[in-house]
């Protein structure tokens, strides 16, 4: 659990710190805490996807709150990770829709193609595969989430034409 | 008032108050765990699910509110299914490992399991194992035991107000913890112990040391603060295994302080002393105590041709019965150096008066308190019960300035006046401002003052609210300008109707006060330390901690001709000074009283035998009386001592003697702070406290 | 025919439908207009609503006007209106594309909401996974603000509005409105207990409405057009149109904005059928909350709450999940019971224990290692967490699974007899 990591002391600052910021302002004064959320997933997103107790402690310093309630919400939230992942997170929907139309097909394939089952990480830490509940999307299914991005209606050759652009 | 249905039986209430509450008033069982008065509802074990007509679900007593003509089952099948369904999910993933844990016999969930669990479970899934973080000298955790009731998350939050312990992650993976590895630091974490129902949280000193049935429960006042708190000593085999609140809502209603809870490992430490012994010819013999006594009397004999030459210093933390009968003891020989007050420096004010320390609230009315100004004090841990009331007025609104040397971590929110500027000049900024404010102008010696924007705003809400306080604590009384900061103090509180607080720190030194243990015509503490006597009589006291200027103190005990200790433990440095080594009775070795802040005499008995031949003081005292012949020494009974003693109330006090110049110094820095494990010799000798943070003044409140 | 896209996916069809000059070329903002023109008055408003008969499209159906008239608009002191578009319910994809196509009527929903319960802010609670959603309704409130449609003093009015989105950050319970506005708060989505319930005690403790995405973008065209309009869209009992999602087998699934009491058999229709011309097997009609029905009694039901209710369902979120005739039925429950065991917030305990206990015995099942006495197991572990949790969460998780076991009991006895599904020939 406690991560051996360390990360950049007062993280919080400059672009980081002005994108928390918006976040805070939007909320009543008294009420910095409600921008915890949006803190961590900035401060993760700035620290190559996952987040450190240190970051945790700094997030908790500059919200003026306990560490411990950072915690509780940092680790409640199934979209914080807590050790490394590779540079691009395949979030596949494990759901119902999506098993429906053949997820199993999207895991098989992803394996064959980069050598690795959900929950693991390539070698070359670029790829992380991760099984996810449903996203929403189920429309679309089979689908999975890379970044910001949906990807839905996934085939094997969908996964080829994405593999080769992220080769780029 | 409404009338509802419980089972058939009609029972008034108040509407709204919630169904559980109104239950256990009519003495109606419901099980629960998550539900505690002293906590906000959670409504999360669901153990509490009983029928009320009319809705379609079992509903949580705890949580649900009383309406009128409302009809409860909680024997019915409905809710009779809803609390074993909910037994039987506690159960499935909680180790039953009772043959092995702590809290067998005193835990709820196997008590509720008696009544609501089934025998043999369905679920033949792998359980939860959930792994251990070592959570510091006080608390032992096993968290796979945890049923997530979150009363310890709660406590933290709402009580404790430290939020230590949280509950992360989600569903099956929730854990309760303090999730990286961290010791608790609270200073009142040992109630953890007392609300967790299961074995998950245990006390570290305890464990494995007695079964619940096999203790014997005496009641008993807790001797570490001045609030005179309640407790049960558990002992097995005349030894004391443990110490827990007794409930009391007028003091510390269920809550104890870690050093009332843990310093009881001093008491069974081995460096007691067990054996009378004195010294011949430079080495100690073991002796009986009849010879022990005689030693005693012709030592003492041989200085006493002249009385000023004995000094008597005692601990506050003695019993009032003890404090009586020395200072009885030395006024029948003529000693007037009489003196229990080893921090204080500034001894201005007892030229025309002995300021009795007292709280001026009762502890309960604290809580309504709509200012507080605390001066001189790290409050949580030095009267950590006074300090909960103070967070409850916090968090009620009531607003607290703080003047102190240090910024202390409190666990509620504080103004703290500029620490530069010094405590003098912070007090005598608000006294000005408050003098402004009301308009008066006879206190000419502050003119000079330029009150600041922050002690205008504190003057102006202290003259404002109706029910505000100052309080003087530990730093205040241990610094070298006590008597200006009393004066400005009262100053102020007289100025704006505040009321004026000298906090008593010891178990008994109102008690000390009460019973004149005080240099009325002789000299005190410092005076006979910085002069050197030629004899002393010591009651409970280690002369190397428990005094300002310890070096002085063991030096003038060195040069001292003959010193008597009546102690309760043995150490190298009490056998280099002393002559004679009465070995006496901790507190809860013997009967006796305490006063407590507030001036509330209370009463206990004795818990345990004291160890090996050690004595009750007052029976050695009152044999000392006798072999000097004093007359009025033929106590047979602790109480017959208590019942010679007169109440005499504190008056205003005459401040005459005190200059009114304010010193040209900042003499903050020079103030010793102590840590509150620190105190007495019995909280020194427990180990468990001692491997806190709080055990060391550069470490304590930081965690 | 079967009408389509009448209210909140109206300009789905137009090209970008999601900017503010495409909403008020088709008659946006003219209802909100008339409100701050002081046209409208907030009880005329909430009697609208009540006609329409437009029930809470999140998943339980209550009476919007009606709820909305739980608030007291003029009591002092600072009151929310929150929005729920945290869509997290398998099956349920509606929101994202009110959010994607038409986040204006959201915008406008939202501010007339508050308007009636007297709100100045508003936030709306937006998972975190939907970033492109999120941007464009994060646009679509600029838009709004640029042209004075949120802000101080609205036209005018000296109506304060303002709105905000709080994004998700992955946890479906905070679609559940108490775990919500706990997370709005900065704290775990965990369901508070009710009473209070968020109309005395909601937001930061303050007077809260919260609602469907669904439910107040549909708030515009009802005012535009009148109660009545929407309400003889529907059926007794339930007015208006209804967004359905459309996914699992079949040829073209995809969001259906169709009329309250549709047959369902014309919304398969619509959807392309079941696919690789297959027959249908069995329905989830309201998203995985809701229970399993055969085939037989789907194909005879309309899409309202009350026909659904007799088939012996619910329309829940309107998110219908279609399974053909090789679907191992098992698996379904396996995979759905793996959902609610990773979803639940921990806090109660039927819940946190029960949820696990279904999902193991399911997948022991499915592994081939089941007994016999496990259907027991099933039935009276889903009684024992039914009823007895703090939100619909550990309800909904018993739901399907009692469901299943009562239409299709054969499949999981074969399981544990054969090791294997009915369709395993191995
Ligand atoms: C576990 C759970 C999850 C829910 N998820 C959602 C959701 O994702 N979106 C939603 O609008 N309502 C959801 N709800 C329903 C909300 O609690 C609430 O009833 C709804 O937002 C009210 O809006 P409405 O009256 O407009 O339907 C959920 C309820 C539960 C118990
Ligand atoms: S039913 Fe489940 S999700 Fe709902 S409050 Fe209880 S534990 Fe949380
Ligand atoms: S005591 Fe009522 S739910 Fe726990």
């Amino acid at each position: 659990m406690s991560s051996t990591t360390t990360s950049p002391k007062n993280f919080i600052q400059g672009d980081i710190k002005a994108r928390i910021d918006k976040w805070i302002a939007i909320y009543p004064e008294e009420q910095k805490k409600s921008a915890v959320m949006s803190a961590l997933r900035i401060v993760q997103e700035c620290h190559n996807g996952y987040l450190t107790n240190d970051l945790m402690d700094q997030v908790a310093t500059y919200l003026e709150i306990t560490p411990m309630e950072v915690y509780e919400v940092a680790t409640f939230y199934g979209n914080y990770e807590h050790a490394p992942v590779g540079e691009i997170k395949l979030c596949i929907c494990n759901s119902i829709s999506c098993m429906l139309r053949g997820n199993q097909g999207i895991y098989d394939y992803l394996e064959q193609k980069l050598g690795i089952k959900p929950g693991e990480t390539t070698a070359d830490g670029r790829f992380t595969i991760k099984k996810v509940e449903c996203l929403g999307a189920c429309g679309g299914a089979p689908m999975m989430q890379v970044g910001k991005d949906y990807h839905e209606n996934l085939t094997n050759q969908s996964i080829d034409l994405l593999l080769a652009e992220w080769e780029k | 008032m409404v009338k509802i249905e419980i089972n058939g039986q009609v029972v008034e209430a108040q509407e709204g108050c919630m169904l559980i509450d109104v239950a256990d008033d009519a003495q109606i069982q419901i099980p629960r765990f998550c539900y505690h008065k002293k906590l906000s509802i959670a409504a999360n074990c669901r153990m509490c699910l009983v029928e009320v007509e009319g809705a379609w679900k079992a509903l949580p007593a705890c949580a649900t509110p009383v309406t009128d003509g409302m009809k409860v089952h909680t024997k019915s099948a409905k809710a009779i299914s809803a609390q074993k369904s909910v037994m039987e999910f506690l159960l499935i993933n909680h180790p039953l490992d009772c043959p092995i844990c702590d809290q067998g016999g005193e835990c709820e969930l196997q008590d509720v399991a008696m009544d609501y669990g089934d025998d043999v479970s369905r679920f033949t899934e792998a359980k939860r194992v959930v792994s251990d973080s070592n959570a510091g000298p006080l608390i032992k955790t096993d968290m796979t035991r945890c049923i997530h009731c979150t009363r310890c998350v709660r406590f933290g939050q709402e009580v404790a107000g430290m939020m230590e312990l949280g509950a992360t992650g989600r569903s099956e993976w929730m854990e309760i913890g303090t999730y990286i590895e961290k010791s608790i630091t609270s200073e009142m974490s040992g109630n953890m112990i007392d609300l967790c129902p299961v074995g998950a949280l245990t006390s570290k000193p305890y464990r494995y040391t007695a079964r619940a049935w096999e203790l014997i429960a005496h009641k008993s006042i807790a001797a570490h603060d001045s609030m005179g708190s309640h407790i049960h000593v558990h002992s097995k085999n005349n030894e004391i295994k443990r110490v827990v609140p007794r409930e009391n809502e007028a003091i510390n209603e269920v809550w104890l302080s870690d050093r009332d809870r843990f310093s009881y490992e001093g008491i069974n430490s081995d460096t007691r002393l067990t054996q009378p012994l004195i010294k011949q010819n430079g080495s100690w013999n073991i002796v009986d105590w009849e010879t022990a006594l005689e030693f005693t009397v012709a030592g003492l004999q041989k200085t006493l041709v002249n009385s000023q030459d004995i000094g008597v210093l005692a601990s506050a933390s003695s019993t009032l019965e003890e404090l009586h009968l020395l200072q009885k003891l030395a006024r029948g020989v003529g000693i007037e150096n009489i003196d229990f007050r080893h921090r204080q420096v500034d001894f201005t004010i007892d030229q025309t008066d002995f300021n009795v320390p007292t709280l001026a609230h009762e502890i309960v009315d604290v809580e309504k308190l709509e200012v507080v100004l605390i001066v001189g004090s790290y409050l949580r841990k030095e009267l950590p019960i006074l300090n909960h009331r103070i967070r409850k007025a916090f968090l009620e609104g009531a607003k607290i300035a703080v003047v102190n040397p240090i910024d202390f971590d409190f666990n509620y929110k504080t103004t703290l006046l500029n620490i530069e500027s010094g405590m003098v000049f912070n007090l005598a900024g608000i006294a000005k401002a408050v003098l402004d404010i009301v308009g008066e102008t006879d206190q000419t010696w502050l003119n000079s003052i330029q009150p600041t924007d922050e002690h205008i705003a504190i003057a102006t809400t202290l003259v404002d609210a109706k029910k505000s306080s100052i309080m003087l604590g530990q730093i205040s009384q241990m610094h070298a300008d006590y008597s200006v900061l009393q004066k400005l103090a009262s100053i102020i509180a007289e100025s704006s109707s505040t009321t004026l607080n000298i906090l008593p720190l010891a178990a008994n030194e109102v008690g000390a006060h009460l019973v004149n243990f005080l240099p009325k015509l002789g000299k005190n503490s410092a005076q006979m330390i910085k002069d050197g006597l030629k004899a002393f009589i010591n009651m409970n006291i280690e002369v190397e901690a428990d005094f300002t200027d310890a070096d002085a103190a063991v030096n003038a005990m060195n040069k001292a001709e003959f010193v008597v200790n009546l102690t309760a433990f043995d150490s190298d440095l009490q056998r280099q000074y002393a002559d004679v080594m009465l070995p006496i009775a901790t507190y809860a070795e013997t009967a006796g009283t305490f006063v407590n802040a507030t001036g509330l005499k209370q009463s206990f008995k004795m818990s345990v035998e004291p160890k090996g031949d050690a004595k009750a003081a007052w029976k050695v005292l009152r044999v000392l009386g006798n072999m000097f012949d004093i007359a009025g020494f033929d106590y047979v009974h602790s109480n017959e001592v208590l019942s010679e003693l007169l109440d005499n109330t504190a008056d205003k006090v005459d401040f005459s003697a005190v200059s009114s110049q304010l010193p040209t110094s900042n003499n903050d820095s020079k103030v010793q702070i102590i840590s509150p494990y620190h105190v007495d010799a019995v909280v020194r000798r427990s180990p468990s406290l001692q491997a806190t943070p709080d055990a060391d003044p550069a470490t304590m409140g930081r965690g | 025919m079967v009408e389509q896209n009448e209210n909140c996916f109206r300009l789905n069809h137009l090209e970008n439908s999601w900017d503010i000059e495409t909403y008020v070329a088709n008659g946006g903002y003219e209802v909100w207009k008339k409100v701050l023109a002081g046209e409208l008055e907030p009880s005329e408003i909430i009697e609208e609503v009540k006609t329409s008969n437009l029930r809470g499209r999140g998943g339980a159906g209550f009476p919007t006007g009606l709820k909305w008239s739980f608030m007291n608009r003029y009591a002092p002191g600072q009151k929310y209106i929150v929005c729920n578009s945290d869509e997290g319910e398998p099956g349920t994809f509606k929101d994202r594309d009110i959010l994607r196509y038409n986040p204006h009527a959201l915008v406008e929903g939202m501010a007339i909401a508050a308007y009636v319960i007297g709100a100045s802010a508003g936030y709306n609670y937006i998972r975190g996974e939907f970033w492109e959603p999120y941007q464009r309704f994060n646009n679509a409130i600029k838009q709004a603000r640029e042209a004075g449609f949120l802000g101080e003093n609205l036209l005018g009015s000296g109506f304060d509005f303002d709105l905000f989105t709080h994004l998700g950050a992955g946890a479906y319970i905070c679609g559940e409105e108490t775990a919500l506005i706990e997370s709005i708060e900065g704290k775990k989505g965990q369901p508070r207990f009710k009473p209070p319930f968020p109309a005395s005690y909601g937001l930061y403790g303050k007077p809260t409405t919260i609602n469907n995405t669904e439910t107040l973008a549909s708030i515009p065209m009802i005012l535009a057009k009148g109660g009545d309009w929407f309400n003889d869209l529907g059926v007794h009992n339930a007015g208006g149109t209804k967004c359905y999602s459309m996914s699992g087998h079949v040829n073209n699934p995809g969001n259906f904005e169709v009329r309250m009491g549709t047959p369902f058999k014309d919304l398969l229709e619509l959807s392309g059928g079941i696919w690789k011309g297959r027959q249908l097997k069995a329905v989830i009609p309201g998203g995985a909350s809701t229970a399993i029905l055969p085939a037989a009694k789907a194909l005879e039901m309309n899409m309202d709450y009350d026909s659904i209710a007799k088939a012996g369902s619910f329309l829940g979120a309107g998110s219908v999940i279609i399974m053909d005739d090789q679907t191992d039925i098992v698996k379904v429950m396996q995979n759905l019971s793996h959902f609610y065991w990773d979803e639940s917030c921990g806090q109660c305990t039927p819940c946190r224990e029960g949820t696990g206990w279904l999902y193991r015995v399911l997948t022991r099942i499915v592994e081939g290692k089941g007994k016999l006495e496990d259907i027991q197991a099933l039935k009276d572990v889903s009684g024992k967490i039914m009823g007895n949790v703090i939100c619909g969460l550990g309800d909904a998780a018993t739901i399907g699974l009692t469901s299943a076991l009562e239409h299709f009991e054969d499949e999981f006895v074969h399981y544990i007899e054969h090791g294997c599904s009915i369709y395993d020939r191995s």
